[in-house]
C-alpha cells in the first residue's frame, strides 16, 4: 500500500511539476522499481542506493521492492500505466515483449561512453536485441551441479568429467542405496535445468540458442539424441521417486539426509544446503560433464539486469545510474552482498569457495545460456518445461511429447 | 419541483434506490462479460495494441489437448462434487438429535466451511505428501507402496476433490440441518403409524420435505464445482504436466501467470466456461420466475 | 423429528450413539486437529519426521511469536480487514437499498433488474477477470486494498440483493401501507420502517459476507500483489514458499489466517446460520 501509493504519489507530483516548469526542473529524483524483497537482494541494493546518493548529492533515490512473483505481473503494469526511472529485470528473450512493446529505453550511449562494451562483453549478446543494447547487467551465478564430496568418496568415486564417469558414477550410488540426483520438478523449472546442460553438452550452444530461438523443430534428431540422453539416466534411475511432487527446496532434503548424492541447481542453493547443516568438507561443486567429446563448454548463467523505461521522467540521471552500477568496484562490492558474481571483468568475485569455483567456470566458458525459461518465449517456455515434467515421469511418451511442442513452436513463433 | 416529485414519488423512489448498485454492479459485472466476449475475438498480451483474429482463438481452443484435459476434469469435478449432497445429508442426519451439547457438535462439524480453502489447501497436500503425509503411512502400514497422490496424473484430480468436498459437505449438512428442523412432525407420525420405517421413510416421506433445502444444495455445488480454482492453485498449481487443470484454473494460466499474458485466448476459455454455467444460471432463473408468478 | 429421537431407542444404541458422536467429530477433523498440533511443535520435531507422534516439547508462544516477527502476517492481516469491513459495509449498505426497492415497489423491470443480479451472482469469475483488472489499473487504484474491495462491494450486491430482496418480501406489507397512507414519504418508510425490521437480515448477512471475503484468494491474486496490499489468503500462499519444510510455522500462520472468521462464525452463529438457510432456503 504504501509502497504503491508514494509511486503514484510521486508520480502525480512529477507529472504536475513537469507540467509546471519543465522536466529538467525536477531532475532531483529518481524512482527505482525492483523485485529484490528477499533479504540478501534487499540490502545490496539498499547499500547501492546509498553510495550513488553519496556520490550524487543532488539526487533523490526512491527504491520501491517487489516481491519476486508478483514483479513478474507487475512490471507489465507499471510500465505503461505509472512508469519508474528504472526498473529491474532479466537478460535474453525475457525482455523481448518489452522491447517489442516500445517500453524499454536503448542504453548505447551509456555502453560506449563508459567503455562498457569491453568491460561487460561476457554479457553484451544477451542484452542486445536489433542490434541495441537494452539495459545493463550487474550479476549473475553458475549452474552446474552441487554434490556430497563424502559420499563420492566413501563410495571410490572421483568427480566425473565424462558422460561415460558420470553414469558409472550414478551407478556405484544406484548401488549403494544412494539415489544419484535429487530433484523436486513441481514447479517445473527445475527440470528445465536439467534439459539445458543435456543439449547444450549433447549439441552444442549455437544449436541450443537456434532451439530456444525457435529455428528448429523439436522432432530434430538431434533434440531426439539429447532427449535419449536424458532417458538413459531415467532409465538407469538417477531421479528420485516422486519428484513431481516436490518444490527445489523440498528436494534438497534428500541430499541433505544423504539419500542423494547429486543436484543439478543454481549456486542459490548453496545457502539453504549449508543452512541445513551441510559443511564445505561435505558439499562440492563440479561442472556438467562433457556427453559430446570436443564440443565447445557452454554454461546456463542466469543474469539480472536493470532498464530505464521508455515512459520514465528522468531518464538522465537513470542513465548516470546505470554508469555507476556498471563500475567495477561497485559491481564488486554488490555481488559480495548478493553472494553472486559480477559481470564486470575488472571486477573480483568474493572469496567464497563456490563463488570462486563459479568465476573460473563462467570466465573460460565459450558461450553463456540464460536458462530455459530465459531464452525460449514465456509460452514455449512453459510448454517445454511441462513436457521435461511429463517425459521424466513418462519416458515412454517422448514421441507425443516432442510432437506436441514442434505444434507449440509453430503456433508461438509466427 | 417539489411538486413533480410529490406527484411522482412511487415511480422515481424505487430507481433512486436502485441506482448506486445497478451502477456498480453494471460497470464490475455485467459490461464485462461482454467486455471478455469481445477479448475473445483479438491477440493481445496485455502490452501492445489489440489485434482483431475473429474466430482463431476459438478455433485453436478446439485443438488444444490442454483445453481437453480441463474439460474432462471439469466434468468429473461436476459430477463427484455431487457427492457433498448425500454426504450432507447422511451427516446432517446424524447429528440430528437432541441430546446434551448437540449445538457444539454441530457447529464443530461446520467448520471446514468457515476456514479458507487456502488453508484446506495446503492441509490436503500435506496429508497426500507422499514422505511423511497421514495417507502414505497409513498406506505403508497396510503393506503397500507410498502413492504420491498429487504427482500422479491418475489420482490428482480426485485427490484435489477430495480435498474440495471436505467444505462443501459441511455446507450442504447445514442446509439439511435446518430443513430437518422444518419437516412437518405430523406427517412423520402419520406415516410412523402406517409402519413407514428407516429407508422407505426417508425416501417417501422426509426428502420430499426437504426438496428446498436440495435444490439450493445442488445449485451451490455445481457452482462451487465450477469455480473450483483455489484448490488447484494451491494443492498443484495445475500439474503434474497440467493434468489437474479445470477451465477456470486454465484460463487463469493462460492470461495471467508468469509464462501467460494471452488475454485473448484466456478469454475465450473463459466464454466457454461462462457457456456451461449459463445452463445452470438460465434453469435456476425459470424456476425462480416459476415460483415467484406462483404466489 | 427424523431419525427417530434416541431417547426413545434401546439405552445400548443410545450409549453407542454418544460415543459415536465424539469420535466421529475427530475424525471429521483430524486434518485440522494435525494442524493444531503440528502449530506447537518444535523444529526438532519436524526434521526428525515426528509430525504424528506425540510432540516432545510444546512451542505454543515460540511458533506463533516467530511467525509474526518474521513474517508480514501481521500486515497481511490488516489488509484482509482492510479489504473485508469496507467491503460488508458497502456491500450491505448498498443491498439494503436495492432489495427495498425491489421488495416493496411493483414496477415493470423489477423482475428484470432482479434477474440481472441473482445471474450476475452466479458468473464465472473467470468471464470478469480480464476487464475487472484493466478498469481497476485506469481507475489507478490497481494493487490497493480499496481497488480489491471496491469489486467485492459490487459483486456481492448480487448475492445480498437476493438475500434482502426476499427478506423485505416476507415483511407485512401492510406497514407499509399505512405509512404511505400518513403520508410519509418514501426516505422515511426505508429508515424508518422497513430498516429497523431489517436489523436480523442485515446482522446475518454481514457475517456471510465477511466469511466470504476473508476466504477469498482468487480476486486477491488478480487485483493485488506484495505484502503491502495482499490479504491473508494469498499472504498465506506465498509464506508457505518461504517456509518450505518449516510445517510447525505453516501451521501456525494458517491457523492465524483461518482464525477472525472462525471467531466470527462462533461469536455470530446463529445468525451465520440464518443467513446461509434464509438466503438459501426460502
Amino acid at each position: 500500500m504504501n509502497n504503491k501509493n508514494k509511486v503514484f504519489k510521486h508520480g502525480l507530483a512529477v507529472a504536475l511539476a513537469s507540467a509546471l516548469f519543465g522536466s529538467t526542473a525536477f531532475a532531483g529524483e529518481l524512482v527505482i522499481n525492483t523485485d529484490t524483497s528477499d533479504p540478501a537482494p534487499k540490502e545490496a541494493f539498499e547499500t547501492l542506493v546509498k553510495g550513488f546518493e553519496a556520490e550524487n548529492p543532488d539526487v533523490k533515490v526512491t527504491l520501491n521492492l517487489f516481491d519476486h512473483e508478483g514483479y513478474k505481473t507487475s512490471i507489465r503494469n507499471f510500465l505503461t500505466a505509472d512508469a519508474p526511472d528504472l526498473a529491474s529485470w532479466y537478460a535474453g528473450n525475457r525482455m523481448l515483449p518489452y522491447v517489442n512493446a516500445g517500453l524499454f529505453e536503448p542504453v548505447d550511449d551509456v555502453w560506449d561512453a563508459n567503455g562498457l562494451n569491453k568491460s561487460l562483453k561476457s554479457a553484451a549478446a544477451s542484452m542486445t536485441i536489433d542490434g541495441k543494447k537494452w539495459g545493463i547487467p550487474y550479476t549473475y551465478y553458475q549452474w552446474g551441479i552441487y554434490y556430497r564430496k563424502d559420499l563420492f568418496a566413501q563410495n571410490g568415486i572421483e568427480v566425473p568429467t565424462t558422460w561415460a564417469e558420470f553414469k558409472a558414477a550414478g551407478a556405484t550410488l544406484t548401488a549403494a542405496g544412494i539415489t544419484p540426483i535429487t530433484i523436486g520438478t513441481k514447479y517445473l523449472w527445475t527440470a528445465a535445468g536439467v534439459f539445458d546442460y543435456l543439449n547444450l553438452r549433447t549439441n552444442g550452444y549455437d544449436f541450443h540458442m537456434a532451439l530456444t530461438k525457435g529455428e528448429i523443430s523439436w522432432t530434430d534428431e538431434r533434440v531426439l539424441n539429447t532427449m535419449n540422453h536424458w532417458k538413459e539416466l531415467i532409465d538407469a534411475g538417477f531421479f528420485i521417486k516422486n519428484h513431481a511432487a516436490y518444490s527445489w527446496q523440498e528436494a534438497l532434503a534428500p541430499m541433505v539426509q544423504g539419500e542423494a548424492a547429486m543436484y543439478v541447481m543454481g549456486n542459490f542453493a548453496v545457502a539453504p544446503l549449508r543452512e541445513a547443516g551441510l559443511g564445505d568438507d561435505q558439499l562440492g561443486f563440479f561442472p556438467f560433464p562433457e556427453i559430446t567429446p570436443g564440443i565447445p563448454r557452454a554454461e546456463d548463467a542466469p543474469t539480472d539486469t536493470l532498464h530505464i523505461p521508455a515512459n520514465a521522467k528522468n531518464k538522465e540521471d537513470a542513465k548516470k545510474f546505470l554508469a555507476y552500477l556498471a563500475r567495477a568496484d561497485v559491481q564488486t562490492e554488490m555481488n559480495k552482498t548478493l553472494g553472486q558474481l559480477p559481470i564486470n571483468a575488472d571486477s573480483t568475485a568474493g572469496d567464497d569457495v563456490f563463488l570462486q569455483q563459479g568465476f573460473e567456470l563462467l570466465s573460460n566458458a565459450e558461450g553463456l545460456a540464460q536458462f530455459f525459461d530465459r531464452d525460449a518465449p514465456a509460452e514455449m517456455a512453459k510448454a517445454g518445461m511441462e513436457g521435461f515434467q511429463e517425459f521424466m515421469v513418462k519416458p515412454e511418451r517422448l514421441d507425443t511429447i516432442l510432437k506436441r511442442l514442434e505444434k507449440a513452436r509453430l503456433r508461438i513463433y509466427k | 419541483m417539489r411538486a413533480y416529485w410529490k406527484a411522482n414519488q412511487l415511480k422515481l423512489a424505487p430507481w433512486l434506490f436502485l441506482l448506486p448498485g445497478i451502477l456498480m454492479f453494471l460497470m464490475y459485472v455485467i459490461i464485462p462479460i461482454f467486455q471478455s466476449l469481445n477479448v475473445s475475438f483479438y491477440a493481445w498480451d496485455g502490452l501492445g495494441e489489440k489485434e482483431f483474429v475473429g474466430m482463431s482463438n476459438y478455433v485453436e481452443l478446439m485443438d488444444d489437448e490442454a483445453f481437453y484435459t480441463s474439460l474432462k476434469n471439469n466434468l468429473i469435478w461436476l459430477v463427484l462434487y455431487m457427492l457433498a449432497i448425500p454426504a450432507g445429508l447422511f451427516v446432517a442426519l446424524f447429528l440430528n438429535q437432541t441430546v446434551r451439547g448437540i449445538r457444539i457438535y454441530k457447529s464443530l462439524f461446520f467448520f471446514p466451511f468457515v476456514i479458507s480453502q487456502v488453508v484446506v489447501g495446503l492441509v490436503f497436500a500435506w496429508f497426500y505428501d507422499p514422505n511423511y503425509g497421514l495417507l502414505n503411512i497409513l498406506i505403508n502400514a497396510l503393506g503397500f507402496d507410498s502413492i504420491a497422490v498429487l504427482a500422479d496424473e491418475r489420482f490428482v484430480t480426485y485427490g484435489i476433490i477430495v480435498a474440495g468436498l471436505w467444505p462443501q459437505t459441511a455446507y450442504c449438512m447445514i442446509l439439511y440441518l435446518t430443513g430437518l428442523n422444518a419437516v412437518d412432525p405430523e406427517q412423520i407420525e402419520a406415516a410412523r403409524l402406517d409402519n413407514a420405517k428407516g429407508w422407505r421413510m426417508l425416501w417417501y416421506v422426509i426428502l420430499p420435505q426437504l426438496k428446498p433445502a436440495t435444490f439450493i444444495a445442488i445449485v451451490v455445488t455445481v457452482i462451487g464445482a465450477l469455480r473450483s480454482f483455489d484448490l488447484i492453485s494451491i494443492m498443484t498449481d495445475g500439474g503434474p504436466w497440467g493434468s489437474s487443470r479445470v477451465l477456470a484454473f486454465y484460463m487463469y494460466e493462460q492470461a495471467f501467470s508468469e509464462y501467460g499474458f494471452r488475454m485473448g485466448y484466456g478469454a475465450a476459455i473463459a466464454v466457454v466456461l461462462f457457456a456451461i454455467m449459463m445452463v445452470y444460471i438460465t434453469g435456476f432463473l425459470y424456476k425462480m420466475y416459476r415460483d415467484e408468478r406462483g404466489r | 423429528m427424523f431419525p427417530t429421537p434416541i431417547e426413545k431407542a434401546s439405552p445400548s444404541a443410545r450409549r453407542l450413539y454418544k460415543i459415536a458422536l465424539p469420535i466421529a467429530l475427530v475424525l471429521w477433523l483430524l486434518p485440522l486437529i494435525a494442524v493444531a498440533l503440528t502449530s506447537i511443535r518444535s523444529a526438532g520435531d519436524i526434521t526428525a519426521g515426528n509430525y504424528w507422534g506425540w510432540p516432545t516439547s510444546f512451542n505454543l508462544l515460540e511458533n506463533y511469536t516467530a511467525v509474526f516477527t518474521n513474517s508480514p502476517i501481521g500486515q497481511y492481516i490488516l489488509n484482509s480487514f482492510k479489504v473485508t469491513i469496507p467491503t460488508v459495509i458497502g456491500a450491505v449498505a448498498l443491498s439494503c437499498m436495492t432489495g427495498f426497492a425491489l421488495g416493496v415497489y411493483r414496477f415493470k423491470a423489477n423482475m428484470l433488474v432482479f434477474f440481472m443480479f441473482v445471474a450476475g451472482n452466479f458468473v464465472p469469475f473467470q468471464i470478469l477477470m480480464v476487464p475487472v483488472r484493466d478498469l481497476t489499473l485506469s481507475m489507478g487504484i490497481y494493487n490497493t486494498t480499496m481497488g480489491l474491495a471496491l469489486f467485492h462491494i459490487a459483486f456481492q450486491t448480487g448475492f445480498c440483493t437476493l438475500f434482502m430482496r426476499n427478506f423485505i418480501r416476507a415483511l407485512p406489507h401492510e406497514l407499509i401501507e399505512a405509512a404511505r397512507v400518513e403520508g410519509v414519504s418514501e426516505i422515511q418508510i426505508f429508515w424508518h420502517v422497513v430498516m429497523p425490521l431489517m436489523k436480523p437480515a442485515i446482522a446475518a448477512l454481514s457475517v456471510l459476507i465477511f466469511t466470504f471475503i476473508w476466504n477469498d484468494y482468487f480476486w486477491a491474486t488478480v487485483l493485488t500483489q506484495g505484502a503491502d496490499t495482499q490479504p491473508v489468503t494469498a499472504g498465506l500462499y506465498s509464506l508457505n514458499g518461504q517456509w518450505v519444510a518449516s510445517w510447525h510455522l505453516v501451521s501456525a500462520g494458517s491457523i492465524v489466517a483461518a482464525l477472525p472468521p472462525v471467531l466470527m462464525f462462533f461469536a455470530m452463529q446463529k445468525h451465520f446460520i440464518a443467513g446461509l438457510t434464509l438466503g438459501a432456503v426460502k
